[in-house]
């Protein structure tokens, strides 16, 4: 199964300067939609290195193209042109079978409305990318995943009788079970009240500070930005800022502030290009 | 694992829908029990035809003059004396003609229409019939023209169940004949019950006898005709050689020539056994085809329902593909799905129609519908092959399904 991964040569991985492998490494890529005459060009030329252990936002407007980047990025979709590697894997160049194998091997999903299987207990749903993947042992792998964050004694529960946070952590148990190569989460606190949020974002910053988890978060909310290590700014199809965030946030440690003073001094220059008032 | 992982998918699934898989059940339930029961009457019947036919005798060729045939003759004695003959028909061992009618019988103060059958001393013999009490008449009473009967069994319960019956005088159209014998039980089978009468239900007497004081018929060269003429074969090798002598004797007899058809009808058990078979196989699959439409009524209903299932988890499917589910995968879980649908259905049915066909045989010992375990086999097969034809349109379409649009499905 793991033949792909052999096939045509390989790629030299990118380091950075800490000598961190860059886990995805995306040259120029572009996509383009026909939608019924109209070409949508929703990436236009994006450049994007993000190394194991970080911890990545990506934000933007809506119709920025960060849908159709998280989409490239999970392996969902694949760039009309550009190469993009993942883990050492040029994904561009993928069929359907081999996409579904790097997403149950590589990437974790993390998703707003939490996608559990209604009807399937806790322990269940953490099996599933096991199960895909033809692992063995997967009970226990799922128990240890669900005991990682939080929900070792909720293992026979059912998504009913989860609270919104406990469904959100069962379904990052389910990310990160196979050992992915990085989380991919799409707006994950989005329908979370502010406490469960936290609970949630203590839970990725804790997987990424202990065990080096590369995470990557989809967001357009500053507020979850600030939480994370580095910021990805795009607009209309390309990356207009790309910095590191000054002091991240710790989850549960600071009150969230009123939606003005948001983004203050946030950065450790201005990022941006566009109008500022689009932000506030 | 993952079979066993996607039935237990498919039975939650399932279960938590129960009106709706048990309506769409119902479908395939009504068609496998109407196949089941169609197809096991069907059988009971032709073995209930068969096992009649197999009692005749073996190797006997029967030679009549079929009524519905225009220039059909009847046959004489002197047809029989030529069918006789060893030279021309060497294949024949017993040569056999045998004349029926009703006529109205009083014995010991009783009257009824009787069957009578004019045979002669070789009828036990052809007919595999014993005679329990008494004796069968000679072949001296059959050229003597002997007022002789000797009775079926129904008939001896009739006439004489309080008086034994051997010595008694009975009147047959008022001509008086000797009870001499008795005759066992057939059984209500054989080539009398198939050429439309009860073979215990008879009274049997000398051809001879029947033909000159019973019957006035004549043909018209002025002899008198017989009904048919049962010749036995030396073998079974030798049926076919048989019929084809017979038929090549009666030709030369009646001198008919080489561009007419026979007026007369040879015919065979074989023969007989696979017309029967041809046409309670047909019968059976005619019924079967008429059950095999509700089974496809059974299996768009399932296709209906799984369409309805796809496009209900339709994120589902987008959360499964996104987890690594590859298109396969998720073919493989609806149609499991599917099947699982068909084959519980099929079950039901499966022990609906074991219990009808007990029901069946008990309250009507004459017909033994039982099922064939080929019969189950066959239909389990064909439940799965409707779980897996109507249940792949919809699987193929889910596993089509493009995962990004799945997963946005509202």
């Amino acid at each position: 199964m793991l033949k792909l991964f052999k096939k045509g040569k390989e790629p030299e991985i990118l380091r950075d300067e800490l000598g961190r492998r860059a886990v995805i490494d995306i040259r120029q890529i572009t996509k383009m939609y026909q939608m019924g005459d109209v070409e949508v060009h929703a990436l236009r030329g994006v450049d994007l290195q993000i190394y194991e252990g970080e911890f990545v936002s990506i934000m933007g407007p809506s119709g920025s193209g960060k849908s159709t980047l998280m989409y490239i990025l999970g392996a969902l979709d694949q760039p009309t042109n550009g190469a993009y590697y993942l883990d050492g894997v040029d994904v561009s160049k993928l069929d359907e079978k081999q996409l579904a194998i790097i997403r149950n091997k590589k990437i974790g999903f993390v998703f707003q409305s939490f996608n559990l299987l209604k009807r399937t207990t806790a322990l269940r749903q953490v099996e599933l990318p096991l199960m895909y993947g033809g692992v063995s042992g997967r009970t226990k792998k799922a128990k240890a995943a669900l005991e990682a964050v939080g929900l070792g004694k909720r293992l026979d529960h059912l998504p009913s009788e989860l609270s919104g946070g406990q469904q959100q952590r069962v379904a990052i148990a389910r990310a990160i079970v196979n050992e992915p190569a990085m989380i991919l989460a799409d707006e994950p606190t989005g329908n979370l009240d502010s406490r469960s949020g936290t609970e949630v974002m203590q839970i990725f910053q804790t997987m990424n500070r202990e065990k080096g988890i590369t995470t990557v978060f989809v967001t357009h909310d500053p507020w979850i930005a600030r939480h994370t290590n580095r910021v990805i700014m795009l607009r209309d199809g390309v990356v207009v800022a790309d910095r590191k965030v000054a002091t991240p946030l710790v989850a549960g440690e600071t009150e969230r502030p009123s939606e003005a003073e948001e983004l203050e001094g946030v950065f450790q220059e201005v990022y941006y290009g566009g109008k500022e008032e689009e932000y506030n | 694992m993952l079979i066993l992982e996607n039935i237990r998918v498919a039975l939650s699934a399932l279960n938590a829908n129960k009106l709706r898989s048990f309506l769409t059940m119902v479908g395939i339930t009504i068609g496998v029990t109407s196949v089941i029961i169609l197809v096991s009457i069907g059988q009971a019947l032709e073995s209930f035809v068969i096992a009649g036919f197999e009692n005749i005798g073996s190797n006997l060729v029967v030679v009549f003059a079929p009524l519905v045939q225009s220039n059909s003759k009847l046959l004489t004695l002197n047809e029989v004396e030529a069918l006789s003959d060893v030279f021309r028909v060497p294949d024949a061992l017993y040569v056999m003609p045998q004349d029926n009618m009703n006529r109205q019988v009083v014995a010991n103060g009783v009257e009824y229409v009787s069957r009578i059958e004019g045979v002669d001393v070789l009828y036990p013999t052809i007919f595999n019939r014993d005679v329990i009490g008494g004796r069968f008449f000679t072949q001296n009473e059959v050229d003597g023209l002997a007022r002789v009967a000797v009775l079926g069994q129904k008939m001896v319960d009739r006439f004489f169940s309080d008086t034994f019956p051997i010595g008694q005088t009975i009147r047959i159209s008022g001509v008086r004949f000797t009870v001499i014998g008795v005759l066992s039980t057939e059984g209500g089978e054989g080539l009398t019950t198939f050429l439309g009468g009860d073979a215990d239900d008879i009274i049997v007497v000398p051809i001879t006898t029947a033909q000159t004081r019973l019957s006035g018929e004549r043909v018209i060269t002025g002899e008198r005709p017989v009904d048919f003429v049962a010749i036995q074969a030396r073998s079974s090798d030798t049926v076919k050689s048989l019929a084809d002598q017979i038929r090549q004797t009666l030709r030369e007899e009646r001198n008919i020539s080489f561009r007419d058809e026979d007026n007369f009808q040879v015919v065979t058990q074989s023969a007989v056994l696979d017309t029967l078979n041809q046409i309670t196989a047909l019968l059976t699959l005619f019924l079967s085809l008429l059950a095999g439409i509700s089974l496809i009524v059974g299996g768009i209903g399932i296709m209906n329902i799984m369409l309805v299932t796809v496009t209900e988890r339709t994120r589902e499917i987008g959360l499964r593909k996104a987890t690594g589910a590859k298109n396969s995968d998720i073919l493989l879980q609806f149609l499991t799905e599917s099947m699982t649908l068909s084959l519980i259905g099929g079950g039901i049915g499966i022990s609906i129609a074991l219990t009808l066909a007990f029901l069946v045989t008990t309250f009507v010992p004459d017909l033994d519908v039982s099922v064939k375990f080929t019969t189950i086999l066959l239909v389990v097969a064909i439940s799965m092959s409707i779980g897996v034809f109507f249940g792949a349109y919809p699987a193929n379409r889910a596993s089509k399904l493009n995962p990004i649009e799945a997963l946005r499905y509202e």
